[in-house]
């Protein structure tokens, strides 16, 4: 699954920590994450489109 | 390890861990005490000779009870694709080893090495696997 994560970070000048701390989630998992090693839950993709007060379907699409 | 663990449920492995490896150790030695002065008699040689496997036995329960409270579910993830590979490599290893000593290929035994021993050996090869497949071998220490 590809997403904007790391695009829209960038836009906010959140570094890495700062938005594992926001989403209460280790660093490692948002590295993760913005690398499309791992693909999140349904409650955390909820919260991360919370945070960033996108629909879900704006951070994240169907991919490989 | 680091000086400061954020993670709280890597806090309480890490704290859980050195009781049990300190508990470990000194029932090791008690119980090692005990049957050479030759206090081991009957049931209570029994019981002696249980009482080291107790804080291994206890290793397995802390290492699941990470898995039930690390909240971060990557790192979970992490973990459960680690404790597969150890069980898996504990199997594979005593399960060859059973079939060798069945065809008197080698020696009765296990030299000291049993499955628990190629368990947490299983667990440290799961986070190379999880390094070389994933490029994370698991919580780095500095995670909240």
């Amino acid at each position: 699954m590809k997403n904007r994560l790391k695009v829209l970070r960038a836009m906010r000048d959140w570094s890495q920590a700062d938005l594992a701390e926001k989403l209460e989630v280790s660093r490692q998992s948002v590295n993760a994450i913005e690398t499309g090693k791992y693909d999140p839950s349904l409650p955390l993709a909820f919260r991360i489109a919370d945070l960033f007060g996108l629909p879900i379907e704006e951070i994240f699409e169907r991919g490989e | 390890m680091p000086a400061t663990i954020k993670n709280p449920a890597a806090r309480r492995y890490t704290l859980r861990l050195f009781v049990l490896m300190t508990a470990y150790v000194l029932l090791l030695i008690f119980a090692k005490w005990m049957f050479k002065r030759g206090f081991a008699e009957g049931a209570l040689g029994y019981v002696l000779a249980v009482l080291p496997a107790l804080p291994i036995i206890g290793v397995f329960w802390a290492v699941m009870r990470l898995l039930v409270e690390q909240t971060d579910e990557y790192l979970r993830m992490l973990l459960v694709r680690q404790c597969l590979f150890a069980t898996g490599f504990a199997l594979v290893v005593t399960t060859i080893r059973e079939w060798l000593q069945n065809f008197d290929m080698i020696a009765a035994g296990d030299a000291g090495f049993g499955a628990a021993f190629f368990w947490f050996a299983g667990l440290g090869l799961g986070a190379l696997f999880n390094k070389l497949t994933i490029g994370d071998a698991g919580w780095d220490g500095g995670c909240k």
